[in-house]
């Protein structure tokens, strides 16, 4: 996930301060220095990364800092603060054409492979799903091999038309013609497919200007690799002289970059960043939080994120019922696959896990991964259960067992894993539910008793999930077995 | 001549060198304009009037008044910036090395190599080896050379089956450029009267299958595919078949982009790779890795687990006809050992070329050379 290494160091620099209460000169200094470096690390661009280091040093070395007995606090809060000033502020919401100005047209811009076609298709997706629009997209890229191809295929699976008139017509043509036809078709948004282009190509810059002339959109969109480097700035600097972009659209926010990009393009654009792309599956798009990214920068976890996810995916009264069983201690193995479709469906689960509170601060963290294949397995076994003992895991004796793990083709050992998690967790979820505990640290701090960092890990992220169970509707009580399994593996491969 | 020397001739103006650097296409940097050139000679007003045949401008690309004004601030400011820093070079001032990392950072050099080089100047200042402005730009630019080597075994060459079929594996991120570069690959081997089967391994993403189709028919290739969602390790295999049956010389696979984060897409490549040893113990004889210049730090970490999960024989760097240097590779060669084999330098079949050391270091390091030299 994105900004874990950046958080990582940054919470490095802070840990110190945090603990220290007063702080002097030399300990701002050195801790700037840390941030300088981890922002720079992150690829955020050397200029953006001067001036944030010059605001929050003044800032922090202003009196009620100094000396103060919470100082080390108070810099973490500037740091923060000035962090989520420069990711925009508040988030702002996608531009639609006024009622009875015709539809709503958008154009998709950026480099070669940055992921226009994708996110056109994710978008209007999106919109037709949380906006109710009814959305169609033209394939204005002549010169990709199957670019038409590929977007039309994403507006088969999509159920989305797609306006295309071919590789041998211009692009502006094409654009107006498209345009043309939503309006003939009553389509309220029309998304426009671009080429990819290199910023420094006057001719291919010239074409966007002419679409932008002929269609005049509400927004254009520059779509942006989270992976970019110090190069961010050229490129978004050039699309948004050229094209005056409206937004910025962050894609491939799924992998481990730290994603200093982002920090950058806002800064040196003054546009903000308002989707990210999340995945290559055509739902895998998010609004842009500016405040909930600063937070994850500085190791808050994103936690709203978690729980609307959670939110979507899960059915309230479902959820109810489910923190009614937990609490009553009625949970059983039925429960515990239903939860684990869900949370499979919420996107991979380390990244979920990430988005906890505290979670990337935890030792091995980094090298945290769940198989897929883990999860099937244990879904295999849970399978080849009767009714009865999934309902009743205490009917589950050896002989039982090993019945299980022959029809489930696991090894006897994993089957009694399983149970013996399920057992603990179960236990534990009572515990949690009626409220025996209280914040994350506790728990941990309540776990850790046993077997080192890995296990304390592991334990206080099965005790995670449950308190998001409650939290976020039930469905991550089942992530925290998965987890436990999962803590073997990263202790194995240590 | 070591690189070094050949680095600076290139500024000093031997012919020879000159005609390289005249072709230059790998400076990563945009073309310099005449107006630019001009600036420029002023500015550094004492170099030798070789830079301005070094810095030739090429005018395959049509400029705008408007463009070369940006450029021109970038690079005119880059230039005084650096000027300024040397000229007021003290060992202990930190904030000569901010600004000298900074400069390092923002021509891609990357996090660990400019650390690497900012460091190594501290450790001569402190042990008396730098008292003036001439030692640090001695420091710094023998220090980014000696790197440079390192990572530049001389083993970049490209290991061919002679006797029979050459098997070749690419991997990489979503929309690096991997399929683009099987087409050129093949256009090239074509051209040379080689018979080139690919594979189509991308059964995932939409219209794939049909991009490496349209290549193949631009370039004259046998497509061995799939339906989409179909299993690409099934696709690997039919394609070894065909390649053997039809008595091909080279076997291009493409592969779905993947995130190298995603454990069960990199266990996906894992078995893609076995199937392939599977049928000839000797193949993949490369699996390269194509890697997008304009990449930052993570690029990194993409050599690092892709080379874990299928031992990557070299790197293929794309888009390196943009502004982006591809810095990284210094870090990623330093660290991990892998050669770059092949540039990526446009959209177009004609667009691969063989990663040429001398090329690349003058283009990554030229404007800081240039002040040396
Ligand atoms: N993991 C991940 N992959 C993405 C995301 N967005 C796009 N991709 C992938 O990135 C690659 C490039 O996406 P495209 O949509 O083809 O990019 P494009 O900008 O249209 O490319 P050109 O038209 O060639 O310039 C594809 O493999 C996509 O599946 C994302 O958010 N996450
Ligand atoms: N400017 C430039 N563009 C390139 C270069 N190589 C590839 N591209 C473009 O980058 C985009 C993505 O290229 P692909 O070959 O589809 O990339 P890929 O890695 O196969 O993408 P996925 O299969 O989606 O992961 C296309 O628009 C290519 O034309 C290059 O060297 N320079
Ligand atoms: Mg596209
Ligand atoms: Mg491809």
């Amino acid at each position: 996930m994105a900004f874990e290494g950046l958080t990582g160091r940054l919470q490095d620099a802070f840990s110190g301060l945090r603990k220290k209460g007063k702080v002097t000169e030399a300990d701002v200094k050195d801790v700037m220095r840390e941030v300088r470096l981890a922002l720079l690390e992150a690829d955020v661009n050397y200029k953006v990364v001067r001036n944030f280091v010059k605001t929050v040093r003044e800032k922090a070395l202003g009196e009620e800092v100094l000396g103060s007995l919470n100082g080390g606090q108070q810099v973490v809060k500037i740091v923060n603060d000035e962090l989520t000033e420069l990711m925009g502020g508040e988030q702002e919401k996608i531009i639609f054409a006024e009622p009875g100005q015709g539809p709503t047209v958008y154009m998709m811009t950026g480099l070669q492979g940055a992921g226009k076609t994708t996110t056109a298709g994710k978008l209007a997706n999106y919109l037709r799903k949380y906006e109710k629009k009814k959305p169609m997209m033209v394939a204005a890229d002549i010169y990709r091999p199957a670019a038409i191809d590929q977007l039309q295929t994403v507006g088969r699976d999509l159920d989305i038309p797609v306006f295309s008139m071919g590789d041998q017509v211009s692009p502006v043509e094409i654009a107006k013609k498209g345009l043309e036809e939503a309006i003939a078709e009553n389509r309220d948004v029309v998304i426009i497919d671009t080429a990819g282009r290199l910023h420094i190509d006057e001719t291919l810059m010239d074409e966007l200007e002419d679409v932008k002339k002929a269609v005049n959109p509400n927004e254009i969109f520059l779509v942006v690799d989270a992976m970019t480097g110090q190069d961010a700035v050229n490129v978004a600097d050039s699309f948004n002289e050229r094209l005056s972009i409206t937004s910025v659209i962050l894609t491939k926010l799924d992998g481990d970059t730290r994603g200093g990009a982002a920090l950058s393009i806002r800064s040196v654009t003054n546009k903000p960043i308002k989707f990210t792309g999340t995945g290559e599956k055509l739902d895998a798009l998010e609004p842009f939080y500016p405040d909930r990214m600063a937070n994850r920068i500085l190791g808050m976890g994103d936690i709203l994120t978690l729980i609307e996810r959670a939110q979507q995916e899960v059915d309230e009264e479902r959820a109810e019922e489910m923190a009614a069983k937990m609490r009553e201690n009625r949970y059983d193995f039925n429960d515990f696959i239903e939860q684990m479709d869900q949370m499979q469906n919420m996107g991979p689960l380390e990244d979920i896990i990430k988005m906890i509170p505290g979670m990337n601060n935890l030792p091995g963290m980094d090298n945290f991964e769940v198989d897929p294949k883990d999860m099937a397995h244990m879904k295999a076994i849970v399978m080849s259960m009767t009714n009865e003992e999934r309902e009743n895991p205490d009917l589950l004796s050896q002989k039982r067992r090993r019945r299980i793990a022959k029809g489930s083709a696991r090894d006897i050992a994993e089957v009694n894993r399983l149970i013996k998690q399920f057992k603990q967790s179960k236990e534990m979820m009572g515990k949690m539910s009626n409220g025996k505990m209280g914040g994350m640290e506790k728990m941990l701090g309540k776990l850790g008793g046993g077997k080192g960092k890995l296990g304390k890990m592991g334990k206080g992220m099965g005790g995670m999930g449950d308190m998001l169970g409650g939290l976020g509707g039930g469905n991550a009580g089942s992530g925290g077995k998965k987890k436990k399994k999962k803590k073997k593996k990263v202790r194995r491969k240590r | 001549m070591g690189l070094f020397d050949k680095i600076k001739s290139a500024f000093t103006g031997s012919d020879k060198q000159k005609d390289t650097v005249r072709d230059e296409k790998l400076s990563g940097a945009a073309p310099a304009s005449k107006e630019e050139q001009v600036e420029k000679v002023t500015e550094i007003s004492e170099k030798s009037t070789a830079e301005n045949t070094t810095l030739e401008p090429k005018n395959d690309k049509k400029e705008t008044e408007h463009y070369e004004k940006g450029l021109k601030k970038s690079r005119v400011s880059f230039t005084r910036r650096l000027n300024e820093l040397l000229a007021n070079f003290r060992y202990e001032d930190e904030e000569f090395f901010e600004e000298l990392e900074d400069l390092l950072i923002e021509s891609d050099v990357g996090f660990e190599a400019t650390m690497h080089i900012a460091d190594t100047l501290r450790y001569e200042s402190k042990v008396q080896n730098v008292k003036s402005m001439k030692d640090a730009e001695r420091v710094i630019v023998s220090t980014m050379v000696d790197m440079y080597g390192e990572t530049n075994p001389d083993h970049h060459y490209f290991n061919e089956n002679k006797d029979g079929l050459t098997v070749v594996l690419f991997v990489g991120v979503n929309g690096v450029g991997k399929t683009t570069t099987i087409a050129k690959m093949a256009h090239e081997y074509i051209e040379k009267g080689q018979k080139v089967v690919m594979a189509a391994g991308d059964t995932f993403r939409a219209g794939a299958i049909e991009q490496l189709h349209v290549w193949g028919d631009r370039v004259g290739a046998e497509v061995v595919s799939t339906k989409q969602g179909g299993d690409p390790a099934a696709v690997v295999y039919d394609g070894i078949e065909t390649a053997r049956n039809s008595g091909a010389d080279l076997l291009l696979i493409d592969t779905a982009g993947r995130l190298q984060n995603k454990k069960n897409l990199m266990n996906e490549l894992e078995k893609m790779k076995r199937v392939i040893s599977r049928e000839i113990p000797d193949a993949p004889h490369e699996t390269l890795l194509v890697l997008d210049a304009t990449t930052g730090q993570n690029a990194l970490n993409q050599a690092k687990i892709f080379k874990e999960t299928t031992d990557v024989t070299g790197i293929v760097l794309t888009k390196m006809d943009g502004t982006a240097k591809g810095g990284i590779v210094l870090a990623i060669g330093k660290e991990l050992g892998i050669p770059v084999k092949f540039v990526g330098l446009g959209e177009t079949m004609n667009d691969l070329h063989p990663f040429d050391t001398e090329k690349f270091a003058y283009g990554l390091f030229k404007e800081l050379i240039e002040q040396t030299a």
